[in-house]
């Protein structure tokens, strides 16, 4: 489902992060790093990702000299079970809330959703938020953080960090022109350590969905930046877009995963992912290069591996998904 | 595409893992560690006057709470990054697998935390274990008697 939107603007982003993408080549992008550890001064994994959306939100509504009763709505979501994290977070605002859920694709579909509440005169201001926290989610989907089995090259690395986007009606600088909602994809992959593999023909069927709905060429796009598909998944990405699409997207093409992270020497293998990864990239320096019109139209394809530790025991594929948001800065 | 070609498609996108040069490191690593092992139980029976049995598991214990306490001080999972499973198919890897479920799970309490979770990785070695002792034991009364 492709829409286009005319009225709505990205007023103030915010991003936090932790060590590992403080150490990475964003830094001077982000809001705040925690360089410490990665418990930010809590008792749990769960709580610190608890408190880093909670900074998030709060340096957001700082940012923007907003108070929490002139945001309409905000749409949030995490990895945790029953998205914990957002829902813990949230209870320390007076803002009504929708909790949401797509994996790493959370942030778009967020972004989606408040934009058509914008768009559609119901909301003038609404936020976008996610995090994710690497040692909650090891936790969670894999392993004891300190039990450190060796991983394989195309395995990923849980980004720590929270993002959150102030949506609004009121013009700006930057605004979201176009948004493509993706189906679930499954192309029976059972591999948990090749998540870029998983997502790929996700990513793949909404870019071209959203390029064929809007009868654009990928050329439209300074930039096309997938979520979190990792060293390998980008290759893959390209050649089955050849391929299957008959599209080349190799000129305008990254993967957030890639740029939060030196892949050559931090410890990431193949590249970030969680719904912070994208989130991190596109709220930061995404947004800021469209703010210096650097950047005049870029295509952020959020991609989620909807992974359910449950399932994959009981021998299912992994299915996937992926949300496309046009940004274009505001002539 | 369907879903076995997009299978054999990714295949060429994905990297071999390096099995020889790993399991080189985890043969020497793992034999070096084995070694040192026997030169302790050789130690343990020269010093304490141990026969060879008491003395091995002197030797476990020892390795048991080493293991431990490298994983307690964050130090384990980084060697084993390095050496691959030369430190996790010993019995450091199963010391190592109840120490870090141990440490994850403190933070919901000693008995839904802790309790219920510390054999996590371990339970699965212990319960084939204990079903692999019973079976190869009935085998050697039947076979050999005893």
């Amino acid at each position: 489902m492709t829409t286009t939107y005319k009225n709505v603007f990205i007023k103030e982003t915010a991003t936090h992060a932790g060590i590992y993408e403080a150490n990475g080549p964003l830094k001077k992008y982000f809001d705040k790093t925690y360089t410490k550890d990665l418990y930010f001064g809590e008792k749990s994994w769960e709580k610190a990702e608890i408190k880093l959306l909670k900074d998030t939100i709060t340096t957001l509504l700082r940012k923007s000299r907003k108070k929490e009763s002139e945001i309409d709505l905000i749409i949030s979501g995490d990895l945790i079970n029953q998205i914990a994290s957002s829902n813990y977070a949230l209870r320390e605002f007076n803002i009504p809330f929708l909790g949401i859920y797509n994996a790493c694709a959370t942030s778009s579909e967020g972004m989606i959703i408040a934009a058509n509440f914008i768009e559609g005169k119901k909301a003038k201001n609404c936020i976008v938020s996610t995090v994710s926290h690497n040692t909650a989610a090891e936790k969670q989907y894999r392993n004891p953080t300190e039990y450190g089995t060796p991983k394989p090259e195309t395995s990923t690395f849980t980004a720590t960090g929270g993002a959150a986007i102030l949506l609004t009606n009121e013009k700006t600088k930057v605004k979201i022109e176009s948004s493509t909602i993706g189906k679930i994809i499954d192309k029976g992959t059972k591999d948990v350590n090749h998540m870029g593999a998983v997502m790929a023909p996700a990513a793949a069927e909404t870019i071209y969905e959203h390029l064929t709905k809007l009868k654009r060429t990928p050329d439209y796009y300074d930039l096309i930046l997938t979520g979190d598909l990792g060293k390998y998944g980008k290759e893959i990405l390209i050649e089955y877009l050849k391929k299957v699409y008959h599209l080349d997207i190799s000129k305008q093409y990254n993967d957030c995963g890639t740029i939060l992270y030196d892949i050559k020497k931090q410890p990431v293998f193949a590249g970030g992912s969680g719904p912070a990864c994208s989130a991190l990239v596109n709220f930061s320096y995404i947004y800021h290069e469209l703010k210096e019109k650097k950047l005049k139209r870029v295509l952020i394809v959020p991609t989620g591996a909807l992974f359910s530790p449950t399932m994959y025991f009981q021998k299912e594929s992994l299915p996937a998904i992926a949300h496309a948001v046009g940004l274009e800065v505001v002539e | 595409m369907k879903n076995q070609e997009y299978q054999e498609f990714i295949k060429k996108y994905t990297p071999k893992p390096k099995v020889a040069k790993n399991g080189l490191i985890a043969f020497l690593v793992g034999g070096l560690l084995g070694l040192s092992s026997e030169i302790l139980l050789e130690i343990y029976m020269f010093l304490l006057h141990l026969p060879r049995k008491e003395s091995g598991v002197l030797v476990i214990l020892t390795l048991i709470v080493i293991a431990s306490i490298l994983t307690a001080f964050g130090i384990f999972d980084i060697l084993v990054t390095k050496v691959k499973s030369a430190l996790i198919i010993p019995i450091t890897g199963f010391a190592h697998s109840i120490t870090s479920a141990a440490l994850e799970y403190k933070t919901e309490g000693l008995v839904l935390g802790i309790g219920a979770n510390i054999f996590k990785l371990a339970g699965t070695v212990i319960l084939y274990g204990v079903v692999a002792v019973y079976l190869f034991g009935i085998l050697r009364i039947l076979i050999m008697g005893g």
